[in-house]
């Protein structure tokens, strides 16, 4: 450590030459390309929202997942917003009413892109206990999620290691194939460029034919 | 807690008042109960509140329930709650299905207790029970849209068969 400090000194006065000056360079210079730097910044500074659906609440980023023990801000998604507008991230916690369905759904498209749906616990899932006439059974019915974590509830340490995961799926590809999936093609605010994230041919179809509706 | 007796006394009030309106009364695990004539339910729970040494002047819950193979098949439950002698009372009030297209009707108690008003909107949510003169009588929990009166016993409990591979080996 001192030795690296001292020679950090020494680069800044103009002392280190040569080879000396060649590996502190190679030590201290990334390279990357600029798509990869966005990615690895929305990755590590996710915007969740302020919403709680259930008692999943209690455990997701706004109580016992953002505290100190468990501490979400380690993953740098601690500020959360209150408002749509500036969350990149709604995590389903509690299972959803077919009442609350069309505000969930409409809180998720307020979210500008790139956005993020994570359904925590069984009952945003796939209804889980609630098997009646008053609950969706599964809160894919009605909006893209993007990852799924089991649990009722699901431990802290569920909920940050699917946090985890959510951020190597936005530092790899984030677009995951979903809007084909949910023949949501089209429904980009802007395309992603760059070599990791080419969409498929069929996305990039689909997404140059809406372009040609909004533009007709 | 009223006792059996003092059941039975009030039974004698009232009906000196009200001649006919107590049908029934039980005193089960320490719950005293009037069943109450839906026509006179008002009259029955105004006595309660207001006569001289009764004072139920407090609805802590107002419920309904279906007995669907018992006739009559619906009951609403008004459970009062005398606060100077911490005594509770249960006042029940026995409706028969109308058939398909028609709702059971009983007066509301809006006027009496204010907040009967949710409770009363929940019942006739759950229950298709509507409570005639009250101010507003809508849907509360469910949708506004939504057909049908899910809490009773011939309403399909909904949701969808979870087909988990245990159930498919053995019994698919």
């Amino acid at each position: 450590m001192r030795d690296r400090q001292l020679r950090a000194r020494d680069m800044l006065r103009g002392d280190l030459e040569g080879e000396e000056l060649e590996r502190y360079v190679e030590e201290k210079v990334v390279t990357t390309n600029f798509e990869k730097l966005l990615n690895w910044g929305r990755a590590n500074s996710c915007f969740p929202l302020t919403f709680g659906l259930a008692c999943c609440a209690i455990e997701a980023p706004i109580a016992i997942v953002g505290s100190p023990r468990y501490d979400l801000a380690r993953f740098g998604a601690e500020a959360l917003r209150a408002s749509p507008r500036q969350a990149d991230l709604i995590i389903l916690s509690g299972r959803v009413s077919i009442k609350m369905a069309p505000v969930v759904r409409r809180l998720y498209d307020q979210m500008l892109e790139p956005k993020w749906a994570i359904s925590m616990g069984a009952c945003s899932s796939s209804g889980g206990m609630f098997s009646n006439y008053a609950v969706v059974q599964g809160a894919d019915k009605f909006m893209p999620i993007d990852l799924h974590i089991p649990g009722c509830p699901p431990r802290p340490e569920a909920v940050l290691y699917g946090f985890t995961k959510l951020q190597r799926k936005i530092m790899g590809n984030p677009d995951q194939g979903w809007r084909q999936r949910y023949n949501a093609a089209g429904t980009e605010e802007w395309a992603r460029g760059g070599p990791r994230s080419e969409p498929s041919p069929e996305a990039a179809e689909a997404y140059e034919a809406a372009r040609e509706l909004i533009r007709a | 807690m009223p006792d059996a007796p003092g059941l039975e006394l009030i039974r004698g009030e009232i009906e000196q008042d009200h001649p006919g309106a107590v049908l029934d009364t039980s005193f089960d695990r320490d719950q005293p109960t009037l069943v109450v004539d839906p026509a006179q339910i008002l009259a029955v729970l105004t006595w309660l509140r207001d006569a001289p040494g009764q004072g139920y002047r407090f609805l802590s819950s107002l419920h309904a329930a279906d007995y669907l193979p018992a006739s009559p098949r619906f009951a609403v439950h008004y459970e009062l709650l005398n606060r100077d002698r911490v005594e509770r009372l249960r006042v029940k009030a026995m409706l028969a299905d109308p058939g398909e297209d028609a709702l059971p009707q009983i007066d509301s108690c809006v006027e009496l207790f204010p907040t009967a008003e949710f409770q009363e909107r929940e019942v006739y949510d759950f229950f298709g029970i509507v409570f005639k003169g009250h101010p507003d009588m809508t849907r509360i929990l469910m949708p506004e849209d939504y057909v049908g009166w899910p809490q009773r016993r011939d309403f399909p409990i909904g949701g969808e068969p979870v087909t988990f591979t245990y159930n498919e080996r053995n019994y698919g």
